[in-house]
C-alpha cells in the first residue's frame, strides 16, 4: 500500500499557470449524514433522446409489465445509449414529459408505474472475476449500460493501444459535490473492487485513485480498505491540493509526472479515466451481472431541512428527492441539476434522475449571485489565468460575439471544458460559457452540415453513376439483341427483347393453357379456387 | 542577299522555313496549353463552389443540380439563386468569388427550416413515380408495394412530391433530436449601446 502525493514541483507549476479559481466551498451540509438508500417512487421517468446521445428506440409498450433490470430501449447502434427499468411494474406510458436539459424542454419518455415489488430479471454473476477473459469483463461492461461521460474513457478501449495507466477520477472539485466522497466512505472496498475489474479489462500496468486533500475522510476510508485487502498491490491513491477545475490533461499530467504525450488523440494517451460512478457501475455489472440502475446524487441547498446523498434509482422525479430531504417550498429560488457552476436550471419538479445526474441544489433566495446585467469586457484579462486549459477567454469570447468561425477554431473554442471558471472570476459578468456554448453548437452544426453535403453530393454522384450505366446497359442489349437475338445473358439480365416469332409463339402457348383449363373446368366442376373459372362464371 | 552564291540563299530560305514553321508549332502547343490550364482553374473553381453548396439536388437554381450550377457559377452566373442555401451559402460564395453579397433572389424560391420527405404508406398506391424523381435515391419501394422515404438520405429537395399522383408525400420538419441548441445570449445591454451612442456621434459630426 503506498500513499502517494503529487509531485508538488510540476502541479504547481502547471497551477501557476492555469490558476483554476477556489471558490467557497458548501460540501458540509449534504455530508452530515451517511449515503442513503430511498423508497420507491411511484412513477419512474426514463427520457429516451438525451442531448448529445444517439436517441433510444423503445422496445417495450404502454400495457407491458417489466421486471428491474429489463431492457427498456437501446439507441440502434448498440451500446450508446440502453435504458434498463429500474424496479419492476407496468409501464404506463409514452409520452412527452419533461426531460434533464439546460433548454428546459421535453421528449418522449416511457412512464413506469412500479408495483412496490421490485422483482429482479434473471442475473448472471461471476464470482469470481479474476478468471474472467478481458473481452468477456468488457462485453458486461457494455450490456450493462454504463454511461460513458468521460472523454478518454471505456468507449475508446477497443481502438486505444494499451494503455498504461488506469486513473480513477474521485477529485470532485465543484463546490457542492459530495456523491464521489459519500460513496467512498461507506463503500471504499466495492470502489476498489471496481478499480481491479477495470484495470483486468483495459490491461493498465498501475492504477491510481487521484483525490483531494480536503475528503480526509474518504481518504482514511480508501487507505483502511487498501490495507485490509493486501492482494490489491496496483492500486495506488494519489492526494492533489484542492482547486477547481482540474481537467483530465491536468490530471494525467500530475499523475504521470508529464510522461504520457497528452498533445495526442485521446485513444493514443497511454491514460484511461473514469469516474467513480462509472467505476462502481462496472463492479456491480461484472460481478453481479447487474445493469446500472441508480446512481449516487448530492441532494441539497438551502432550502431543504435535511440535505444528503441518495442511491436514486434512475428515473426517480427530483421533486421526490427534494420531498424526503424537506424542501421549504416558500423558500425555493432556483432548482438547478449537476454543479453550482456546471449545472443547469430546471423548470420542473417531474425532472427525472438521469446516469449524469451528480447533484441537485434547491437553492434559497440568496444563495447564489442573483443575475445582473452584463457589461462590455474591460480586456482586465483576469478571466486568463483562470482558465485551466490555457484559453482566452476574453478573445473567444469576440470571436463567438461576432460569429468568427475562423478565430473559433483557431484559438480552441473545441478544447473549452465548460468549466465556469473564467465567468466566474469575470468582473463585468459576462455569462462567458453561454456563449462559448452558443459557440460551440454553431461550429458542430457547421461540422454537420459539411458531413451532410458531402455526403449528399456522394449519393447524387452515384445515382448519376446508375443511371448512366442503366443507359448503356439498355443501349448495349439492343445492339446485341439485334446481332443475336437467342443470347441467353440478356434472358438472365432481365431485360425484354422484343422477337415478333417469340412473340407470337408465347401468345400461341398462353391460349392454348387458357383452352385446356377450359377443357379440364368442364370434366372437373368442383374447382372453386381457379381464378379463370371464378371471374367467368 | 545580292552578293550572296545561290546555295546560301537556299539555305537561309530554308532555315527561315523551318524556325516559322517551329514557331507556330510551339505557338499552337502554348496555346493548347494555356486552353487546358484554364479549363482546369475553371474544373478546380467549380469544384470549390460545389462543396459550398448544401447539395439539396432541389434545381430550384434552375439548373439540375449542385454540381451544374456550380460550373455556371464559375462561369460568372448570379450567387443568389439557391433557396435551400440561403444567405449564408451567398455570404461564403460572394466571399470565394470575391463578389458583393446580395440578397437571394426570390424568384427561385425562399429559404426556410430544413425539411425531409414522408410518405404516408397507406395511401401509396406503388407507381415509383417518386422513385424517378429523387435525386439521391433516398425511396424504397418496388411497383404495386408499399414505398418509403430514408430520412438519412432525403435531402427534402421536394422532387418527389409533384409527381405523387395520390399527393400521399408531406415535407415535414427535419427532427434534430439529441444536438444541443444554445443559443448566444442576449445582447449585453451597456456594449451594445454605448456603440451605438459612439457611433451616432461620430456618424452625426
Ligand atoms: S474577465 Fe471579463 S472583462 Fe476581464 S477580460 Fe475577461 S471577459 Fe473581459
Ligand atoms: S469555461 Fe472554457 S474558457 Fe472558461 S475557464 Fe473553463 S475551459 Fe477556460
Ligand atoms: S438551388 Fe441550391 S440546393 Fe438546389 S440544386 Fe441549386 S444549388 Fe443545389
Ligand atoms: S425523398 Fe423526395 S424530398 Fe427527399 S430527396 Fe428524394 S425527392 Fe427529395
Ligand atoms: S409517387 Fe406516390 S403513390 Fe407513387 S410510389 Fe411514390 S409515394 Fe407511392
Amino acid at each position: 500500500m503506498k500513499l502517494l502525493f503529487s509531485n508538488p514541483v510540476s502541479f504547481a507549476a502547471a497551477a501557476r499557470r492555469h490558476r483554476g479559481i477556489n471558490p467557497p466551498d458548501h460540501k458540509q451540509a449534504s455530508l452530515r449524514s451517511v449515503l442513503m438508500d430511498m423508497p420507491l417512487p411511484r412513477l419512474l421517468y426514463f427520457p429516451l433522446c438525451l442531448t448529445g446521445k444517439e436517441p433510444a428506440y423503445p422496445l417495450v409498450k404502454p400495457g407491458y409489465s417489466v421486471l428491474k433490470g429489463q431492457l427498456l430501449a437501446a439507441s440502434t447502434d448498440g451500446n450508446d445509449n440502453l435504458v434498463h427499468a429500474s424496479t419492476s411494474g407496468r409501464i404506463v406510458a409514452l409520452a412527452s414529459h419533461p426531460r434533464p436539459d439546460p433548454f428546459g424542454s421535453n421528449g418522449e419518455t416511457l412512464i413506469l408505474e412500479a408495483d412496490g415489488e421490485d422483482r429482479w430479471i434473471a442475473l448472471h454473476p461471476a464470482t469470481d472475476w479474476q478468471t474472467l477473459p478481458a473481452t468477456e469483463i468488457r462485453s458486461r461492461i457494455c450490456r450493462a449500460g454504463i454511461d460513458e461521460r468521460n472523454d478518454c474513457g471505456l468507449s475508446r478501449w477497443n481502438h486505444a493501444r494499451q494503455p498504461e495507466i488506469l486513473i480513477i477520477n474521485a477529485l470532485e472539485t465543484e463546490p457542492y459535490l459530495t456523491a464521489d466522497q459519500a460513496l467512498i466512505r461507506s463503500h471504499a472496498k466495492e470502489l476498489l473492487t471496481g478499480a481491479g475489474i477495470l484495470q483486468l479489462a483495459c490491461g493498465a500496468l498501475r492504477c491510481i485513485i487521484a483525490i483531494t486533500s480536503e475528503k480526509s475522510d474518504a481518504i482514511a476510508a480508501l487507505y483502511t480498505a487498501l490495507q485490509e485487502s493486501g492482494q490489491q498491490a496496483g492500486i495506488e491513491v494519489m492526494v492533489l491540493p484542492p482547486r477547481y477545475p482540474i481537467t483530465d490533461r491536468q490530471l494525467i499530467d500530475a499523475v504521470t509526472g508529464g510522461r504520457v504525450p497528452v498533445e495526442q488523440p485521446e485513444s493514443e494517451r497511454g491514460a484511461v479515466l473514469a469516474d467513480v460512478t462509472t467505476t462502481m457501475a462496472v463492479r456491480d455489472a461484472v460481478i453481479d451481472g447487474r445493469p446500472m440502475l441508480s446512481r449516487v446524487t448530492t441532494v441539497c441547498g438551502n432550502t431543504l431541512r435535511t440535505p444528503k446523498n441518495f442511491r436514486a434509482l434512475l428515473g426517480t422525479p427530483v421533486g421526490f428527492l427534494l420531498e424526503l430531504c424537506g424542501i421549504d417550498y416558500q423558500n425555493l429560488d432556483r432548482l438547478v441539476m449537476g454543479g453550482s457552476l456546471t449545472g443547469f436550471t430546471l423548470h420542473s419538479f417531474d425532472v427525472p434522475i438521469v446516469k449524469s445526474s451528480t447533484c441537485v441544489i434547491a437553492a434559497a433566495a440568496g444563495e447564489f449571485p442573483a443575475p445582473v446585467t452584463a457589461g462590455p469586457c474591460i480586456r482586465c484579462d483576469a478571466c486568463v489565468p483562470s482558465c485551466p486549459v490555457g484559453l482566452l477567454p476574453q478573445n473567444l469570447y469576440q470571436a463567438v460575439k461576432n460569429e468568427r468561425q475562423d478565430l473559433m477554431t483557431g484559438l480552441r473554442l473545441d478544447d473549452c471544458i465548460e468549466c465556469g471558471a473564467c465567468a466566474y472570476v469575470c468582473p463585468d459578468h459576462i455569462p462567458l460559457v453561454q456563449y462559448f456554448r452558443a459557440g460551440k453548437a454553431v461550429l458542430s452544426r457547421e461540422a454537420r452540415q459539411i458531413e451532410l453535403s458531402e455526403y449528399r453530393s456522394k449519393r447524387f454522384e452515384a445515382r448519376r453513376q446508375r443511371l448512366a450505366r442503366d443507359t448503356a446497359m439498355r443501349r448495349g442489349s439492343r445492339r446485341r439483341s439485334v446481332a443475336r437475338p437467342e443470347n441467353p445473358d440478356i434472358q438472365d439480365s432481365g431485360l425484354k427483347t422484343f422477337s415478333r416469332t417469340r412473340a407470337r409463339e408465347e401468345i400461341a402457348a398462353a391460349v392454348a393453357r387458357v383452352q385446356q383449363r377450359r377443357r379440364n373446368a368442364g370434366k372437373a366442376t368442383a374447382r372453386p379456387r381457379d381464378p379463370d373459372q371464378d371471374g367467368r362464371s | 542577299m545580292v552578293g550572296m552564291p545561290v546555295p546560301a540563299l537556299w539555305l537561309s530560305g530554308l532555315t527561315l522555313l523551318v524556325v516559322a514553321i517551329a514557331g507556330l508549332v510551339l505557338a499552337w502547343r502554348l496555346c493548347r496549353w494555356l486552353g487546358r490550364e484554364s479549363r482546369r482553374q475553371r474544373q478546380d473553381l467549380s469544384e470549390q463552389i460545389n462543396r459550398l453548396l448544401p447539395q439539396t439536388q432541389c434545381g430550384q437554381c434552375g439548373y439540375s443540380g449542385c454540381a451544374p450550377y456550380a460550373q455556371a457559377l464559375a462561369g460568372g452566373d448570379a450567387i443568389n439563386r439557391c433557396p435551400p442555401g440561403g444567405e449564408r451559402t451567398i455570404q461564403r460564395l460572394a466571399e470565394l468569388l470575391q463578389r458583393p453579397v446580395v440578397r437571394l433572389d426570390p424568384t427561385h424560391g425562399i429559404e426556410q427550416p430544413a425539411r425531409i420527405a414522408f410518405i404516408h404508406e397507406e395511401q401509396c398506391i406503388g407507381c415509383t413515380k417518386c422513385i424517378q424523381a429523387c435525386p439521391v435515391d433516398a425511396i424504397l419501394g418496388a411497383p404495386k408495394f408499399m414505398h418509403t422515404v430514408i430520412a438519412r438520405e432525403c435531402t427534402g429537395c421536394e422532387l418527389c412530391v409533384e409527381p405523387c399522383p395520390v399527393d400521399c408525400i408531406d415535407l415535414l420538419p427535419m427532427p434534430t433530436v439529441g444536438e444541443p441548441h444554445w443559443q448566444m445570449p442576449e445582447r449585453d445591454f451597456l456594449s451594445s449601446s454605448s456603440s451605438e451612442v459612439r457611433l451616432a456621434r461620430e456618424v452625426g459630426r
